[in-house]
């Protein structure tokens, strides 16, 4: 009885923090495994169109993307609408370069599961959009996704 | 006198080097998922390929112009709209000349003979049409596709299509209520 007197008598004991780190870095790994760094940077205008209907795109390692929309920076590269490719503006002419290479990059077994989404500004007109489509087809990239946010349905 | 042990190496900035890293983390970290609507194009056609004659009472034309305006089997017609017309053109009335023809169909799971429509949806859309207008024509489309599967899906499993779980019924389901839309190939109509 005697010893939690004296210890009462020095006052409240300091809180333990030795195991604070711990803690701080079990929330690090948790953000270090989740996060996705942007690989590209996106030039060109995203203001994506809404939908209701939309899918999510799973498996990310299987996605390629491509961009479409009106250049960022219009007074370099103008208004028109544009493609981009990884980091650079291309040309329709380009994508089945575009859609070789990604599929190069894949495993053999997983090459057929590629599914290339396009991010394509609401504003853009089809007729780029369609060019791009084309040339899809022909090079045999035939799963698609089109870009959307989602729009919270107001149900009847 | 006991010999003292090395000191300990003080760790009490261990916290603050985690922090600075974890603020690191968060800060670069996005987590929106990507979402969008998935379709699958069809594949490249040959040039000598014949084109497949199609009666005119079975096909849905969807047409939408420079202006973003649409025309469904020769009327104008609003987006919103479109999700019912296309509900009750796939509907089935074998006895009604409006209506699309219909056809016996085996479905091997259930191992039985449906009757289901020959009706297909075609989607036509000038160089001019813009992206945003295309996507809502899309989205409407696939929300009267997705409500008849629900309501087939409630019908035979009592619950919707999405809740599904079995893939052999959700495969059912699609053979069920199948996503007839075609895209025509892409002809220059009018000036944009």
């Amino acid at each position: 009885m005697s010893r939690f007197k004296t210890k009462k008598g020095k006052g409240s004991a300091a809180i333990n923090t030795s195991s604070l780190p711990d803690i701080i870095f079990m929330l690090l790994f948790f953000f270090m495994v989740t996060t996705v760094m942007r690989e590209v940077t996106v030039i060109v205008k995203q203001k994506m169109p809404e939908a209701t209907e939309v899918q999510k795109l799973e498996k990310k390692s299987l996605v390629s993307f491509i961009y479409i929309g009106e250049p960022k920076d219009s007074k370099l590269y103008g208004t028109s609408a544009r493609i981009q490719l990884n980091d650079s503006f291309h040309n329709v002419s380009d994508i089945p370069e575009f859609v070789a290479k990604e599929r190069q990059d894949r495993d053999e077994a997983d090459r057929k599961f590629i599914t290339t989404s396009l991010k394509v500004d609401g504003a853009t007109k089809m007729g780029i959009v369609t060019d791009v489509k084309q040339e899809l087809r022909k090079s045999g990239a035939l799963k698609i996704n089109y870009s959307t946010r989602k729009k919270v349905a107001k149900r009847q | 006198m006991a010999k003292r042990a090395a000191p300990e190496i003080n760790a009490g900035s261990m916290a603050d080097i985690a922090f600075l890293l974890l603020i690191f983390f968060l800060v670069t970290t996005t987590m929106d998922v990507d979402t969008g609507i998935t379709r699958k194009l069809p594949p490249p056609v040959e040039d000598n390929q014949e084109d497949i004659d199609v009666k005119d009472r079975n096909v849905l034309k969807i047409l939408v112009n420079s202006r973003d305006d649409l025309m469904v089997n020769g009327k104008r017609m609003d987006v919103r709209m479109l999700k019912d017309k296309a509900k009750d053109f796939m509907s089935i009335h074998p006895n009604d000349d409006t209506y699309p023809e219909t056809k016996d169909k085996f479905i091997e799971e259930l191992d039985k003979t449906v009757v289901a429509s020959k009706g297909v949806i075609s989607l036509k859309n000038d160089r001019g049409t813009s992206y945003e207008m295309y996507i809502a024509v899309q989205n409407e489309l696939a929300r009267a596709f997705n409500e008849m599967k629900d309501e087939k899906s409630v019908d035979m499993y009592g619950i919707k299509y999405s809740q599904l779980v079995d893939p052999v019924k959700i495969k059912i389901i699609n053979k069920l209520v199948p996503v007839p839309i075609s895209e025509a190939e892409p002809e220059d109509i009018g000036l944009n």
